[in-house]
């Protein structure tokens, strides 16, 4: 080893140490791939109270993830809720109607299917059941398709996924009317399931028969998207 | 006179300026598809989503292109000149006054992250592409280990621009990464150790 200081230093002669470096780093963010979703909500969870007060991260979290062009807007004068598909009598929403319905509030953790996770959501709006009481169904409706004003982006649940205590048709998000970003003025809220089953930027809900294939399930996602137990995770 | 003593050769100042482009382009478009405020701004996130892709794809074979087609040998003895640290290195680590090589010890760490950055960031972003596609490929850590990667290469990048562009005593680096050259009297005091040829 030619270590002192006097020696004429020889390119190369130290300690290999460059690459040990380079193979912990390589290796501890691989192996992150198992345990970093872990640690971390461990760590989201300890941070959350300074996270109310400090933000720290971009937008308490949130990505904002689209599949077209650009985000539809929202003219409250224009806007509707069309109820319609197997119905005795197709009937629609506008945004004033929409608001005076029976108004429901919850506080629900909001998974992403590629990972990230936002908790304490603190969603306002109605329940499914408050909108569709509008229509009266026919007897063969076993299922919703949730039609988004971002084209070609819809959904299914089933009626009885749709009746789950905790989904909602939230027009606030945090107190604050849902912002463009988020779904202005109307999504979907199934905490039980990935987000590409919350459905941003309503417009119409049809009550049809069967379940279809969603967006994404036509590109390969799983057509019950519960957290933790599809596609391809396992809690 | 001022004297200039040559610091980087054409080969290895042409592949840290093919990383730069690359690392930029990806910075910019991987934050419009990570920041909503941006997200929202810009829209089209399929297409922003493409040029990502692509400018990963792209910064990967154009450093490949870059090292295989400059001066293999001199890279190769640049690496192991990277790789090795002395006692010098050590006690320049722990903060004190120790005469240094060509590269610092510091930069020597520098460049050891940053090409395992490299080597994550690859394998993380291709596994968001492919887990997209096919849920074998989907990992619930993924997307936190390409976020985590940016944070920590930002605070690289951040810390390697202060000292190439703004700190006084430092700066003139900036000299050796465009030109190849240094001055003399710079090299001696910053880079005791290292004899240019």
């Amino acid at each position: 080893m030619s270590g002192s200081t006097e020696a004429r230093p020889v390119i190369g002669g130290g300690a290999k140490i460059g690459r040990g470096v380079f193979l912990a780093t390589t290796l501890g963010g691989l192996s992150s791939l198992w345990w970093g979703a872990s640690v971390w909500s461990r760590i989201s969870r300890a941070i959350s109270p300074v996270e109310s007060l400090v933000p720290l991260l971009p937008s308490g979290g949130w990505r904002i993830y689209t599949v077209s062009g650009s985000l539809p807007g929202f003219d409250p004068s224009t806007w509707r809720l069309e109820l319609a598909g197997a119905v005795e009598q197709p009937a629609a929403l506008d945004y004033r109607q929409l608001l005076a319905l029976p108004k429901a509030t919850q506080v629900s953790t909001f998974h992403c299917v590629t990972g990230w996770t936002v908790r304490n959501v603190a969603w306002g709006g109605v329940r499914i059941r408050d909108v569709l009481a509008q229509v009266r169904p026919h007897a063969n409706v076993r299922a919703l398709r949730f039609v988004s004003a971002e084209h070609p982006y819809d959904d299914y649940l089933t009626l009885e996924q749709a009746s789950l205590p905790d989904v909602l048709l939230a027009y606030e998000l945090d107190g604050r009317p849902l912002s463009r970003a988020h779904g202005a003025p109307l999504r979907l809220v199934i905490p039980d399931m990935y987000g590409y089953k919350n459905v941003k930027w309503l417009t119409r809900i049809e009550l049809v028969p069967q379940e279809r294939l969603g967006y994404w399930e036509q590109l390969g996602y799983d057509q019950d998207a519960w957290v933790g137990r599809s596609n391809g995770y396992r809690s | 006179m001022t004297r200039y003593v040559r610091r980087f050769s054409r080969t290895e100042r042409a592949l840290h300026w093919a990383n730069a482009l690359g690392f930029f382009t990806l910075l910019g478009s991987g934050l419009v598809l990570y920041l909503p405020s941006l997200a929202v701004l810009v829209g089209r996130r399929p297409v922003v989503k493409d040029v990502h892709f692509w400018s990963g794809i792209g910064w990967i074979a154009l450093l490949t292109l870059v090292a295989l087609g400059g001066d293999r040998r001199g890279l190769l003895r640049t690496a192991r000149e990277l790789d090795s640290f002395d006692r010098d290195d050590a006690r320049w680590l722990l903060g004190r006054h120790a005469p240094q090589g060509r590269f610092n010890a510091g930069q020597k760490l520098n460049a050891a992250l940053t090409a395992a950055f490299t080597v994550l960031f690859l394998v993380s972003g291709l596994l968001l592409w492919l887990g997209e596609r096919d849920t074998r490929f989907r990992f619930a850590s993924t997307v936190l280990l390409h976020d985590g990667l940016m944070d920590a290469a930002l605070v690289l990048l951040v810390g390697h621009l202060y000292l190439a562009v703004i700190h006084p005593a430092t700066r003139h680096a900036l000299r050796g990464i465009t030109a190849g050259t240094v001055r003399e009297d710079w090299a001696r005091r910053h880079h005791a150790n290292w004899k240019p040829e």
